[in-house]
């Protein structure tokens, strides 16, 4: 099973077991790692569960689509590796993924 | 001072506060993951008399309704959670009386539990049609995943599904059923769909939407009764036509389940009213979520929201007066409905506007609305248009005046028109 760490703002590391086809953001819930809020459930309505992610793994975990990317493009503290956790589902060649969490998802 | 130490009881023997919050959905889940997160050291009593968990309602006429997701993947923490979080989580068991003078809840399982501070997020429940056949089998309402495992049981393709009420779910349901391969039918009372939430443009956009989709709308229809024995066979119109029917979904709006608070003597109307803070008319009571009457900050009137933000937002307000910390900020009010592959998100509310400008052009499945009062916006509808929305929040909360001739001109960007607006 795929291994994910995130990272909070004050640099604490959780590593957790991932299941594929479930998010990124659905695996931190599932887990209680904190710093994604995720309000609207994955519905990429909210931009409450943005997370950094790895440059490392910038070009396996993809490109954010059109809608997500300008849900991104409005969110506070966006970044080149910005993403939204809800959006990348969890495959068998993510394992080892790092994704860094915001100070804040609002 | 810490906020543990900010949480011990007010004087009373300095024993830890005791939490008792009745309803554990979405308003109630999270007002007891804000009071953990917030340093409660008190005891928490989350009590829900569904079986499940707290969960996310949504996807019930959506992904999950279509048969995508699992149940597990709906709840909102992990069952672990609320032993790891000292949350004891009470499913199955509901509140039948609520006693102000001895600060006690009484469930149906006859334990009575004291509390110190109540919460009261018992939400809503569906309206039920006065109607002959209602109570037949096959014909549903969709709130509870017990709901939906039922209806889901009835999801097979050819079969006639018939949705009364073009509300949010009703319509989602019916485009879940079209992608089923079901035939369906959405018969609405009045001469437009999302009548209630939305502006005619959105209504008249979403109607050929479904249409497209091989769904036979039909407005302005009054129903009569169900026909059937036993089970549902199509539904009585009021002219005397019967439109055949395997299974009926009724979406026809909720009714807040605030009859506890009532007997109870709190001061209610069309839900329990609270203030800013979501306190109630005792001031260790609190309510929050759709069974709320809230001041609506941003338009300086009260009302009742039915919405996920404002489940979160009231159970994050209400932790945040039982800990005596500083309140969150109020957003203005907001949602999303998924159609086919439509987002809709919505900001605002849209009754009193004396102007609507469209941007964009809806013929390309990508658009939105602007209500506009006096010149300043008050909501916007955003199909397919996550600028529009995310932009739109800024300005409706700060009742930002626009020119409507900015708002249709798309070469302006959103990003132009928000920072250009004045407040
Ligand atoms: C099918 C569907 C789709 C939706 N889609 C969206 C959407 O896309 N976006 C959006 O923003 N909102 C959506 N909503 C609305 C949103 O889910 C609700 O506004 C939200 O769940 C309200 O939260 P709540 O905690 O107030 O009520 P609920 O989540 O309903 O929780 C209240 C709980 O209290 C329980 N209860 C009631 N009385 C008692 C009692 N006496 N004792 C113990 N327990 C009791 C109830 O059984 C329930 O479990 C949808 C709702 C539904 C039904
Ligand atoms: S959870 Fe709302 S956008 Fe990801």
């Amino acid at each position: 099973m795929p291994k994910i760490t995130y990272v909070d703002a004050s640099g604490t590391e959780r590593t957790v077991e991932g299941k594929t086809g479930m998010t990124v953001m659905e695996t931190a819930i599932k887990h209680n790692v904190p710093g994604i809020d995720a309000d609207c459930g994955g519905a990429c309505a909210c931009a409450t569960c943005h997370v950094y992610v790895d440059p490392a793994f910038g070009d396996k975990v993809g490109k954010p689509s059109a809608m997500e990317q300008s849900m991104l493009d409005f969110a506070e503290n966006v970044r080149e590796t910005s993403r939204l956790s809800c959006q990348i589902k969890i495959r068998d060649d993510l394992d080892g993924l790092r994704v860094t969490t915001p100070e804040s998802q609002h | 001072m810490t906020p543990g130490i900010r949480s011990r009881d007010e004087g009373m023997s300095g024993a830890p506060q005791r939490v008792v919050i009745i309803g554990a959905g979405q308003a109630g889940g999270q007002a007891a993951y804000s009071l953990r997160l917030g340093g409660f050291a008190g005891g928490i009593t989350l009590v829900g008399d569904e079986a499940a968990p707290p969960y996310q309602r949504p996807p019930l006429s959506k992904a999950y309704l279509k048969g995508e997701l699992e149940a597990e993947r709906l709840f909102l923490k992990p069952l672990e959670y609320y032993a790891e979080h000292d949350i004891a989580l009470i499913t199955g068991d509901a509140a039948t009386a609520i006693s102000l003078g001895d600060h006690a809840v009484t469930l149906a399982s006859g334990r009575t539990l004291a509390w110190d501070k109540l919460v009261i997020a018992t939400g809503a429940r569906p309206r039920k049609l006065a109607l002959p056949g209602a109570d037949l089998q096959g014909v549903s309402e969709l709130r509870t995943l017990a709901d939906v495992d039922r209806i889901r049981r009835a999801a097979i393709a050819g079969a006639r599904l018939v949705v009364v009420g073009a509300g949010y779910i009703g319509l989602e349901a019916a485009a879940v059923g079209a992608q089923l391969g079901m035939k369906v039918t959405v018969l609405e009372a009045m001469p437009q769909v999302l009548s209630r939430v939305a502006g005619p443009e959105i209504g008249a956009f979403y109607t050929r939407i479904h249409r497209e989709a091989g769904t036979d709308v039909r407005l302005g229809v009054r129903i009569d009764g169900f026909e059937g024995i036993g089970t549902v066979s199509g539904v009585r119109l009021a002219d005397g036509e019967i439109v055949p029917a395997d299974f009926v979904l009724v979406g026809v709006g909720v009714l807040p389940n605030l009859e506890l608070a009532l007997e109870a003597g709190l001061v209610c109307g069309n839900g329990i009213v609270v203030d800013e803070a979501m306190r109630t008319s005792h001031r260790h009571v609190f309510a929050a979520g759709d069974v709320a009457w809230r001041p609506l900050v941003h338009y300086g009137r009260e009302g009742r929201l039915e919405s996920v933000h404002n489940a979160i937002e009231g159970g994050k307000l209400a932790a945040a007066a039982i800990l005596g910390m500083p309140p969150p900020q109020v957003e203005a009010p907001w949602f999303w409905s998924d159609q086919f592959d439509l987002k809709l998100q919505t900001v605002g509310l849209w009754t009193g506007a004396d102007q609507t400008v469209v941007r964009g052009d809806p013929g390309t499945r990508a658009f939105s609305v602007f209500y506009l009062k006096e010149g300043r916006v008050i909501a916007v509808d955003a199909v397919n248009s996550p600028p529009e929305f995310v932009v739109g929040k800024k300005l409706v909360a700060a009742k930002a005046k626009v020119a409507p001739g900015e708002l249709v001109d798309k070469s302006i960007s959103m990003k132009d028109i928000g920072a250009r607006a004045s407040g």
